[in-house]
């Protein structure tokens, strides 16, 4: 946390509402994104209890496992869920627009222009918090081994069609979530405070319901209590009034109201199993019915805030401007996204338990390239991130006192304009250190080629000034401009490329071998306890 | 004493509590690893901790019943010495251990133990959460390591009261459900650091006696009392709230509030501390940061009111901006 975050909680703690960290919004929104509020069941890894789940914010869909150690149930909440996401997915996969790849000709080695299919827009997954994401890998790590009737006849409880694509999907998206800067599967809690600060600690932040609370308090209320009150308040019953965005719930709930609410629905079913006659097991039906909908009412009742809670959010979000990059990310999500559909409607496998080495390098190396890429967007599109960066050293922003046309030596002399700047920044620059400024959307270098006193620089102007003797007309900052140089670079770099898996070298395990398709998990008699 | 019933007569009760489902889920596994004389423990152990020992076949159970944690933790020495001697694999089933925490004991329940046939003991450590793909949680994993170092610690005490003193394995044993399945996966977890930051801060402990000597007298932790006299009787014990308390203490809410009260900047995270310097409480930040206050010559004081200008600068910038772009789009509708 940098020192310019800490004053704005402090300041949230004096004034009794978050404090803005950003002036814009520096995460791509959809249009129309689809949100996901699950629980979980306490205890059982990935045994879902009930979700809401939709992308119209009056008319969630309501999904409940009403007994979640049953496998039938579990798989029918599944393949609900399937149907709700999937054809969300697939209604952003056909419309395509032309864009154009650069890609290695196999035979040739050159690099060469392909044509391809990027789809216009991407689908758009929002969950409560961050432990939202991890249910979302651990969803579609748990369903894209699982074998249908279709895939394997033989297969013991197999699981309904569709099941397997969603557990690609979700472990597609719960991976992209690892991407700095990525939007296409976001936890608001975490995008919520990157543009606020609260009075509260970063762990505190976790909870949706403080948060919001801090943001956005409920009129005449300071920030600080309805906070409190969104974490502890209880009502006479002892029950949460603001229950937990989930997955897990509250224990106080579990306790109180969902178990004795599960243990009749299983008497119920037990019942209606020992019916006897058409008429008897009418009436167990209904009682069974009846016990199924106490589940739903209750699970509808713990979830309904979250998803308010949701939207509130992202109307919240919504209100800031857009950053100028963001659009720039998102279109790189689009392409991880069309990526992704190419694969599937290739029939590749699931992805696998492990990555291979390479794979898992090259993963590793795109996240840090995003990173860097980020942390210089976001200073770039917001004064108030600029800031952070300047107070650290890394930036400096500073008045033009005097230009010097200059020219290069060499045959062709090109020019390189000596610019004096004085600034009251401090930036850590050596001897000949680069420095970038934005000109029209593009970095142009300048070097450090001086110090004339405490504050003053003298910059030598490198590039962008056009191929003529005198520079393009705009392309020399002038006596009077204020400008806003940056130490780290403006655009990344890719790092060395890495050898083909199959070049894998022995240090690294060697050649992964042919791929085998990964076994299903074993199933057990019952999987859970 | 009663953390969570004193946070409750404080006025601020602890949000702990573990859901049936958990605790049922819990039990189940644990007594499906341990069933049958614990033959499916033993294998793990075999296979994680001792590969090249016999094959465990009919080890060892002992009783381990006895009235009260005293008696009970005399029984598990006993049973203890028994086992080094016997050769061959021994279970034990929940012994009890006593350890010495700021000078009085503390009776602690490891879920199991392990002795080997040449005669050294391990720590068995059973948790529900799952391992997927050979994997765990690293929060949780690291939590089960710091509670497997204390029962290191406390077999080393019984150890040392042995001759010849047995050897007590750093490597613990986790069992965890494999997958999404109810087998038992095991996995060796070395506890080197945490056995030795344990016993590092087991020895800087305050004594209980220094403790209850800094006490005004007649003071009582009793939940019954008033709220008034309990919280005067907390105030008198010296702590320092972080929010790393909230998910380990249960008087951590109770200590919010008087953390918030002072103003004291922990509260937002224990790094703040060592950025701000000398100042502590939120209003000295805040007057420093606008000049109001504080040393000009104090470098954390001199970054805050840097830090405060750059921020205003940075809201006027993007506030000119926003009111430049509303009168673009008034002028082009």
């Amino acid at each position: 946390m940098s020192l310019i975050t800490t004053l704005a909680r402090l300041e949230a703690v004096s004034s009794g509402r978050a404090q803005p960290t950003a002036t814009v919004r520096h995460r791509h929104l959809s249009e129309r994104p689809l949100v996901f509020v699950p629980l979980t069941t306490a205890g059982e890894a990935g045994a879902p209890l009930g979700a809401l789940v939709g992308t119209d914010r009056d008319a969630p869909r309501l999904l409940v496992v009403p007994q979640p150690r049953d496998r039938d149930l579990r798989f029918s909440f599944l393949a609900d869920l399937a149907d709700t996401v999937l054809p969300y997915l697939d209604s952003h996969a056909e419309s395509v627009e032309a864009a154009e790849r650069t890609e290695t000709d196999p035979e040739t080695g050159k690099r060469v222009k392909v044509e391809v299919e990027l789809c216009a827009d991407a689908p758009q997954l929002i969950v409560p918090s961050r432990a939202g994401l991890d249910l979302v890998r651990l969803l579609g790590r748990s369903m894209r081994f699982r074998r249908t009737a279709e895939q394997d006849p033989e297969a013991p409880h197999p699981a309904p069609p569709r099941i397997p694509l969603l557990g690609r999907w979700l472990t597609h998206y719960g991976e992209r979530s690892r991407v700095p800067g990525s939007a296409l599967l976001l936890a608001l809690t975490d995008v919520l405070s990157r543009h606020w600060a609260t009075g509260q600690s970063g762990l505190e932040d976790q909870h949706l319901g403080a948060l919001l609370a801090w943001i956005d308090p409920p009129d005449g209320t300071r920030g600080d209590e309805a906070a409190r009150g969104a974490e502890l308040a209880r009502d006479a019953a002892g029950q949460l009034l603001c229950p937990p965005a989930g997955p897990a719930t509250d224990p106080a709930f579990d306790n109180k109201l969902l178990a004795p609410a599960i243990e009749r629905y299983d008497r119920a079913r037990t019942a209606l199993a020992a019916a006897e006659d058409a008429l008897a097991a009418d009436d167990r039906l209904a009682a069974l019915t009846a016990a199924e909908r106490e589940v739903r009412d209750l699970v509808e009742s713990r979830t309904r805030p979250t998803w308010d809670a949701v939207w509130r959010g992202l109307d919240l979000l919504r209100a800031l401007p857009q950053g100028a990059h963001a659009e720039e990310r998102w279109t790189r999500d689009r392409w991880s996204f069309t990526g992704h559909r190419d694969r599937v409607l290739a029939g590749e496998p699931p992805q696998p338990r492990r990555d291979d080495a390479v794979t898992a390098a090259n993963k590793l190396a795109a996240r840090e390239r995003e990173q860097a890429r980020l942390e210089a967007q976001e200073a770039l599109d917001d004064p108030l991130v600029m800031a952070g960066r300047r107070l650290a050293g890394e930036a400096f922003a500073g008045e033009v006192t005097d230009v010097v046309l200059a020219y290069s030596e060499g045959k062709r002399p090109s020019p390189r304009p000596l610019v004096t700047v004085r600034t009251d920044d401090r930036p850590h620059l050596a001897e000949r250190a680069r420095v970038y400024r934005s000109l029209g959307g593009k970095p142009q270098s300048a070097e450090l080629v001086g110090q004339e006193a405490e504050g003053v620089l003298v910059l030598r102007v490198l590039d962008r000034m056009g191929r003529g003797r005198e520079p393009e007309p705009g392309s020399v900052p002038e006596k009077g401009d204020r400008l806003c140089f940056t130490l780290f670079e403006h655009e990344q770099r890719g790092g060395a490329k890495l050898p083909d898996p199959q070049d894998t070298p022995w240090t690294h395990g060697g050649p992964p071998g042919e791929p085998a398709p990964e076994a299903p998990d074993t199933v057990t008699e019952e999987d859970v306890l | 004493m009663d953390k969570a019933r004193l946070a409750s007569a404080l006025g601020a009760p602890s949000a702990f509590g573990q859901s049936q489902f958990a605790l049922t889920r819990g039990n189940a596994f644990e007594a499906r690893v341990k069933a049958d004389g614990g033959a499916e423990l033993l294998r793990l152990a075999h296979a994680r901790l001792d590969p090249g020992a016999e094959p465990p076949a009919g080890a060892a159970v002992p009783d381990l019943s006895a009235h009260g944690p005293e008696g009970r933790t005399a029984r598990t020495a006993l049973a203890l010495r028994e086992a080094a001697g016997a050769g061959g694999w021994t279970l034990l089933d929940h012994p009890m251990l006593a350890l010495d925490v700021a000078g009085s004991p503390a009776f602690l329940e490891p879920d199991a133990v392990v002795v080997h046939p040449d005669g050294s003991w391990s720590v068995v450590e059973i948790k529900s959460f799952p391992m997927l793909d050979g994997s765990a949680d690293p929060a949780k994993v690291g939590a089960a390591a710091r509670q497997a170092a204390v029962y290191v610690l406390a077999l080393e005490e019984v150890a040392a009261r042995l001759a010849p003193v047995p050897r007590v394995h750093h490597r613990v044993l986790l069992v965890c459900p494999r997958d999404f399945s109810n087998l038992a996966a095991g996995c060796a977890v070395d506890v080197r650091k945490q056995r030795a930051v344990t016993a590092r801060q087991l020895a800087r402990l305050t004594r209980i006696e220094e403790i209850a000597k800094v006490l005004p007298k007649g003071a009582t932790f009793a939940p019954d009392r008033g709220a008034e006299e309990l919280t005067a009787a907390v105030e008198a014990v010296p702590a320092t709230y972080a929010p790393e308390c909230l998910s380990a203490c249960e008087l951590a809410f109770h200590c919010r509030e008087r953390s918030r009260e002072a103003g004291a900047v922990t509260r937002l995270g224990r790094p703040l501390r060592a950025e701000l310097g000398g100042l502590t409480t939120v209003e000295d930040v805040l007057a420093a940061a606008r000049g109001e206050r504080g040393d000009p010559d104090d470098p954390a004081v001199a970054a805050l009111r840097r830090a405060a200008a750059l921020r205003a600068e940075a809201l006027r910038t993007a506030e000119a901006r926003a009111c430049a772009d509303a009168e673009v789009a008034a002028l082009c509708p």
